[in-house]
């Protein structure tokens, strides 16, 4: 050991936990700082909640190893000039591995338990009826929409390179925007009329497939009135980057109603050429390979 | 020996080598092209592109000499097994079928080093392109075949980065083998990569393919001819896969030195076995994959067309069932070369060592049953969702492991800090990051936000880039003087270290955030908001590419221009490879040494030799 001094576990405890603590605060408190704008539909701030306790899991973890990594690189090290010269011929410790397997167990199944629960007890709620559910119920192909549903019927129809939207609650109106009333859940049937794009609707916390010939559904409440960004998450072929718009918005009911019956009025005419709504549309086989 | 025998013999052969193979492969792929467009069902020229890189190939290998050996055996000529390595000396025998494992493994450095650099052009173009919000500086197209050429490029690279190398140059020295099991299939398993590599490269003369690199269909189907490279190239590095895959677990089970337990196995070998596994299983499903998706562009099948009775969703399966293994594919060697160097430097026997192999295999196995975390918004089996939320953050729990084995290890040690212990401490770095975002992706709640967007590309990237590629300078640092004889400048490795560490995690860290931030990948056009960010990302990733320019220039400035002859054993390692003489004997060993003690037994008051290189003879125990 030389002319270093014998440090006792316990001495570098203190020295590890010390910074690993005052690390981790410092990274809560950053963290807490940060806010995304994912918060205008129920499911969205579910999802942020999520991602900040996942976060406030993440940071001793990932702190707590940083630190060992950096106190063995400096506190360990053969130093210039020192001989080199064999560690300690431990070949492994049961308590130490022990606890290091239960700890990362739990907390893998603390995560996954907060991950499932979130989904699940949503999905009842949306099963009695009430509003709320962070997840989508996938794919019903070729059922048609319950006419019982409460909730507000939205179709998402993805082609390259732009969505529109249908209203089968209102004559099956085909939009170029979107708008949606504050408060109302809304049941999004996500299609594709070509190939795989994805309707992401950042502030709403919405991100669902659209591929062909299904009827991918998501569920979402909005919660506060403003504007929203949708963009393509699926690569989509040359002008998938534009294949954004950000005149989404959430208004209030009445602004909603008054904005329906424009859409109505300006798309009436070409309305009468479209195809009478469907869960999907088969459109003419694709031309492949060319 | 007979070898003036086998000389004579060989003078009988058709002359192959790489004249011969570039000739029968531009005969091929004519002839492929022909036959393709005479009789394809469409006149898009799909089936003759498609059989022409496939005949392009077979040719090639034709020419290499690969059919040599059957030929011989079907007219009854003798060869022997192993021939042709023997006697071979010279810089030619880099440029020939080689059936010597360290020929092999020198010939996959440098290709994999070469493929590299394109692939970093690659990665500089897009990061350029982005540098605007808009694609005025490189054109939406343009960029988007880069894009698809980067992803495949790396992807190829990766696959075969660790094991290629140092898989094939060191597991028969580490196990004290003198040969491969199947020298064969591991030649065929190199020559198989740079067709696939030049193929990959012919899609630009199509305008490249617009898919990234999981080729979904059907914007696969719809797709341009440069969709047919991606389809032949992939299958030709699935091959590689399943042949490395093969020999690989053929040798360590077959051929291990008497005396080498499976508890004294080095564990960079257990990480090559485990995956060998995921190849040898993992890659025939991509192939299956990629048959039907040349079929749905050739032969008017339609397996992945909806609105022909298709579905897209099999794809998307197919593809992930292969693509999550691979990943892994990609890290479990990394896992080895980290847990491996960590015991050498440390001085000190691997803490858990027993751990350490549980968590390879908890990975390997675990890794099976995660694929459809990749389709969580897709629509598919929402039912199934909490199950492969759970499978995904269990694989936390063996990657783990590493981390306990790695850092039980340094633990109260000495460790020297060399430059590839620098870069195992980089790889601790950047994969804890990379594991830790994983987590946040595998949380259906989270993942709705965070899937297809910057978020996961910056997580993978941390994974492969700050993961393995770390681990494979790691690596090239540590082994090079075994390979080549010579030290690698360790001041000049030093300044690459800190300079690729620092650049790496500028260019990859705001980009969490910019996935964060509603910027979805492979975008040419993104929010005007996020260009400072794009800008700062771009300029580090120059760094970046810069630093690997260091790298390059350091191995060629110590390999040939100011080469500094390596001490033997400059780590003073105890384990089997670096006991032997450099240049590694033909044959590696004069007899198949006796294996006494673990490779990590450092520090025991009487610890015995690694191993007895005379051998058996005169052995009276040992087990």
């Amino acid at each position: 050991m030389a002319q270093r001094p014998a440090l006792t576990s316990r001495d570098h405890s203190i020295r590890i936990v010390i910074p690993w603590v005052v690390l981790t605060v410092v990274g809560w408190i950053t963290a807490s700082r940060i806010r995304l704008p994912i918060d205008q539909s129920v499911q969205g701030a579910d999802q942020v909640k999520t991602l900040y306790i996942m976060t406030a899991l993440a940071i001793p973890v990932f702190t707590g190893v940083v630190v060992l990594v950096l106190y063995s690189a400096i506190f360990f090290r053969r130093r210039a000039g020192e001989p080199l010269y064999d560690g300690p011929p431990v070949y492994g410790g049961a308590r130490l591995q022990l606890t290091w397997i239960v700890v990362s167990f739990v907390l893998v199944l603390v995560l996954a338990l907060l991950g499932i629960t979130t989904l699940v007890s949503s999905q009842a709620a949306q099963a009695v009826g009430a509003s709320g559910r962070a997840i989508g119920s996938g794919s019903e192909t070729g059922s048609p929409i319950k006419e019982t549903n409460n909730e507000l019927q939205v179709q998402v129809i993805a082609q390259q390179w732009y969505f529109t939207y249908r209203f089968p609650d209102y004559g099956g109106v085909e939009t170029t925007h979107l708008e949606l009333p504050v408060g109302v859940p809304v049941e999004f049937h996500v299609t594709s009329l070509d190939i795989i794009h994805s309707w992401w609707a950042y502030e709403l916390g919405v991100k669902a497939d659209a591929n062909p010939g299904v009827d991918n559904q998501f569920h979402a409440t909005p919660q506060r009135t403003g504007s929203f960004t949708v963009r393509c998450a699926e690569l989509c072929g040359i002008w998938h980057g534009e294949m954004a718009d950000t005149e989404g918005r959430v208004v209030s009911g009445s602004d909603f109603n008054s904005w329906i019956k424009q859409q109505q009025a300006t798309f009436a005419e070409i309305g009468k050429s479209l195809p009478s709504y469907a869960p999907s549309y088969f459109p003419e086989p694709l031309t492949k390979g060319t | 020996m007979a070898v003036a025998d086998l000389t004579t013999e060989r003078r009988l052969s058709i002359p192959t080598g790489i004249p011969t193979g570039v000739l029968l492969a531009i005969t091929g792929y004519f002839a492929g092209v022909w036959l393709g467009n005479e009789f394809g069902l469409f006149d898009d020229q799909n089936t003759g592109i498609i059989l022409g890189y496939v005949f392009a190939t077979a040719g090639f290998l034709i020419g290499m000499g690969f059919l040599n050996h059957p030929l011989g055996r079907l007219l009854g000529w003798r060869l022997d097994p192993l021939g042709e390595a023997d006697i071979e000396v010279g810089l030619g025998r880099y440029f020939r079928l080689s059936l010597d494992h360290k020929v092999i493994g020198i010939q996959y450095l440098v290709t994999i080093l070469t493929m590299l650099f394109f692939g970093g052009v690659g990665a500089m173009v897009i990061r350029t392109s982005l540098l605007s919000p808009t694609p005025t500086i490189v054109p939406a197209g343009n960029y988007l075949s880069v894009v698809g050429l980067h992803s495949v490029m790396m992807i190829f690279i990766t696959s075969a980065a660790i094991v290629g190398p140092f898989g094939n140059y060191l597991v028969p020295l580490m196990i004290g083998s003198r040969r491969m099991a199947f020298p064969r299939l591991e030649a065929l398993s190199f020559w198989l990569v740079p067709p696939a590599a030049v193929i990959l490269g012919a899609a630009t003369f199509w305008g490249g393919f617009p898919t990234g690199w999981t080729g979904y269909a059907p914007l696969s189907e719809q797709a341009g001819q440069g969709m047919d490279s991606y389809i032949v190239g992939f299958i030709l590095i699935g091959l590689a896969l399943i042949t490395s895959g093969v020999n690989m677990l053929a040798t360590i089970i077959a051929l291990r030195a008497p005396g080498l337990t499976w508890a004294r196995l080095p564990i960079f070998v257990w990480g090559i076995l485990c995956t060998s596994i995921l190849g040898l299983l993992a890659a025939p499903v991509l192939a299956a994959a990629l048959v039907m998706l040349a079929l749905d562009r050739s032969a008017q099948t339609s397996f992945f067309l909806a609105s022909n009775g298709g579905s897209n969703y099999l794809w998307e399966n197919l593809f992930w069932f292969f693509g999550h293994p691979e990943v892994y594919i990609f890290i479990l060697p990394a896992f080895g070369i980290v847990m491996e160097l960590a015991a050498h430097f440390a001085r000190r026997p691997l803490f858990g060592y027993r751990v350490g192999v549980v968590g390879l295999f908890g990975v390997t196995l675990l890794s099976w049953f995660v694929w459809q975390h990749h389709l969580f918004v897709s629509g598919i089996a929402p039912v199934l969702r909490p199950f492969y939320m759970l499978s995904t953050e269990l694989i936390s729990v063996p990657t783990g492991f590493i981390f306990l084995v790695v850092l039980g290890t340094l633990w109260r040690s000495r460790v020297w800090l060399t430059v590839p212990m620098l870069f195992c401490l980089g790889f601790l770095f950047n994969f804890l990051i990379g594991g830790i975002t994983g987590v946040y992706l595998s949380d259906v709640p989270t993942d709705v936000t965070l899937h297809g967007s910057y978020f996961s590309m910056a997580h993978f990237h941390y994974t492969i880039m700050g993961g393995e590629i770390f681990a494979f300078a790691a690596a090239i640092y540590y082994w090079f003087p075994r390979m080549t004889g010579k030290m690698l400048n360790q001041t000049l490795g030093r300044i690459h270290f800190w300079w690729m560490f620092i650049a790496f995690n500028s260019t990859f860290f705001p980009l969490l955030i910019a996935g964060l931030l509603d910027m979805p990948r492979r975008v040419s056009a993104y929010n005007p908001g996020l260009q400072f960010l794009n800008q700062w990302v771009t300029f580090s990733a120059y760094l970046l590419f810069s630093s690997m320019i260091l790298f390059a220039a350091n191995i060629i400035y110590s390999w040939f221009i100011q080469p500094v002859p390596a001490v033997a054993n400059p780590w003073r390692a105890r384990s089997l490879e670096w006991q032997i003489p450099t240049p590694v004997p033909a044959r590696n060993f004069e007899r198949v040494p006796l294996i006494l003690a673990g490779p990590y037994d450092y520090g025991l008051p009487n610890a015995k030799p690694v191993a007895d290189l005379r051998g058996l003879v005169g052995a009276t125990g040992g087990s």
